[in-house]
């Protein structure tokens, strides 16, 4: 009896410490999972094609990468109860403030194009043009955040979250070789040597892992969640399962593309869609579905990115637990970067590709700013109290800081001077 | 139309002012990682001006 009672307990302890979790859960796992969005399908896609299951131990370095970068603007909106944008803007002047604020409106919109890129050839696949794609994606965006509350549109977002594991079943029905996996994928190596391409695929990798809008996105998305410091912990905890999550379904991909597709060249997730059809409908079915849902994910946060960025500055009201009347300028900057994006995609001759291309290059002017101004920050004893970064944070956050600011400077020059990596 | 135009420049010129001071501590490693971003900055946009002309070239 003494023995049932205090399983009993510990059950009950277990269930509400999930509860709680469940209360808490949400930012974190987001944006994580958000940042396999559309260009991250492609890279992982285009990654497992080309070097098949060899670089899968990269992949798992990414986790903590993104989880410790991430977590700071957990402990920063939590403490602060402020955006990231206003963070700076206060931290260090309107100089560093309008420049960040613009880079992000900027890049926040290009990547917006990119989703849409990517989910119009997703749905394409399937026969549906292009303009019922861009208006059916902006009526259900439009339906998902005009219900006035943070939480439902939360809970949506985490089905859409749901959704993502789609790569997952599609990997098991390809039949990959496991013990290939285990021998190839999880021992560090450099397939074919270290050379520019394989360099150029790595740093692509770490691009799509860290991007700006998503310290902008989940520091604000807890300031609007309302959670407090004692929330911190859970906070982490979501943000660390979040990381692992995103790497795994990025894991899944590779594994899919990696088995069928090795050796094929891949531009875009849809190609691999569309070869992936010809081999097996159902997994070819599978990408081309989870290319959408990623694309649609990645938009639902990235426009949020930008609304909340613009409303802490110019204090407009700007949190979804207020309606279109209450928050009129929050609601209007959403949807005009929303339906912008959308149109430019069903321009015919858009220059798409120079678009995609132009987001890496932009992306590394915002990056290594809001990396900085996130570790300076950090260290704001003033602001931050008992929350700063202890020396150990700093170490990791400076060292991983670094790496990710070269390597990420390294690929927007490689987009800019390709010959360079040759 | 011209009304909302001044009133945007008013709301700028607002919070340049709330903003003109930076209020973390401006301590000698701040600085110095400030600098650092402002040269990282200068080249890359340099760098990007150079892609251009060669491209309109």
């Amino acid at each position: 009896m003494n023995l049932f009672s205090k399983l009993y307990y510990k059950f009950r302890k277990f269930w509400k410490a999930i509860q709680l979790y469940l209360v808490i859960a949400g930012p974190g796992l987001v944006v994580m999972v958000a940042d396999n969005d559309a260009g991250g399908i492609t890279t992982y896609a285009a990654t497992g094609a080309k070097y098949g299951y060899n670089l899968i131990w990269f992949l798992l370095l990414l986790i903590p990468v993104a989880y410790y970068v991430q977590e700071m603007t957990v402990r920063l909106g939590a403490v602060t109860k402020r955006g990231h944008a206003e963070a700076i803007f206060d931290g260090f002047g309107a100089f560093w403030g309008w420049f960040s604020l613009i880079d992000l409106m900027i890049l926040d919109w290009l990547t917006l194009v990119t989703e849409f890129i990517g989910m119009t050839s997703a749905l394409q696949i399937f026969g549906i043009p292009p303009w019922v794609t861009v208006a059916g994606v902006v009526a259900l965006m439009g339906m998902i955040v005009l219900n006035g509350r943070y939480w439902t549109w939360e809970k949506i977002a985490l089905l859409f979250c749901a959704l993502n594991l789609i790569y997952i079943p599609g990997a098991f029905m390809v039949h990959p070789d496991v013990s290939a996996i285990l021998k190839d994928g999880l021992v560090p190596n450099f397939p074919g040597g270290f050379n520019g391409e394989l360099f150029f695929f790595l740093m692509a990798n770490i691009g799509t892992t860290i991007a700006p809008w998503m310290l902008f996105f989940q520091q604000s998305a807890v300031v609007d969640k309302g959670m407090l410091e004692k929330d911190i912990p859970w906070g982490k905890f979501d943000t660390l399962l979040g990381a692992t999550l995103t790497v795994v379904v990025a894991i899944f991909i590779v594994v899919v593309t990696g088995t069928v597709l090795k050796g094929v060249d891949i531009d875009s997730a849809s190609q691999a869609a569309e070869h992936l059809l010809k081999t097996d409908h159902y997994v070819g079915t599978f990408m081309a579905i989870g290319l959408f849902d990623a694309g649609l994910l990645g938009a639902i946060c990235i426009s949020l990115a930008s609304s909340w960025a613009f409303g802490e500055i110019f204090g407009w009201a700007h949190s979804l637990n207020q309606k279109i009347k209450e928050a009129r300028w929050f609601y209007a900057s959403y949807f005009f970067t929303l339906v912008t994006a959308g149109l430019v995609v069903l321009i015919p001759g858009a220059p798409l590709v120079l678009i995609t291309l132009f987001v890496q290059v932009v992306a590394v002017t915002l990056l290594p700013a809001a990396l900085v101004f996130l570790i300076l920050l950090l260290n704001d004893k003033k602001h931050m109290g008992e929350y700063c970064n202890t020396l150990t944070e700093n170490l990791i956050g400076g060292f991983i800081v670094v790496t990710i600011v070269v390597l990420s400077t390294l690929y927007g020059i490689s987009v800019l001077f390709p010959q360079m990596f040759q | 139309m011209v009304s909302s135009f001044y009133r945007l420049v008013r709301k700028i010129r607002e919070i340049n002012h709330r903003y003109s001071e930076p209020h973390i501590e401006m301590s000698r490693g701040v600085r110095i990682s400030l600098l650092a971003l402002r040269i990282y900055l200068v080249v890359l946009v340099g760098l990007i001006v150079y892609k251009f002309v060669m491209i309109v070239n």
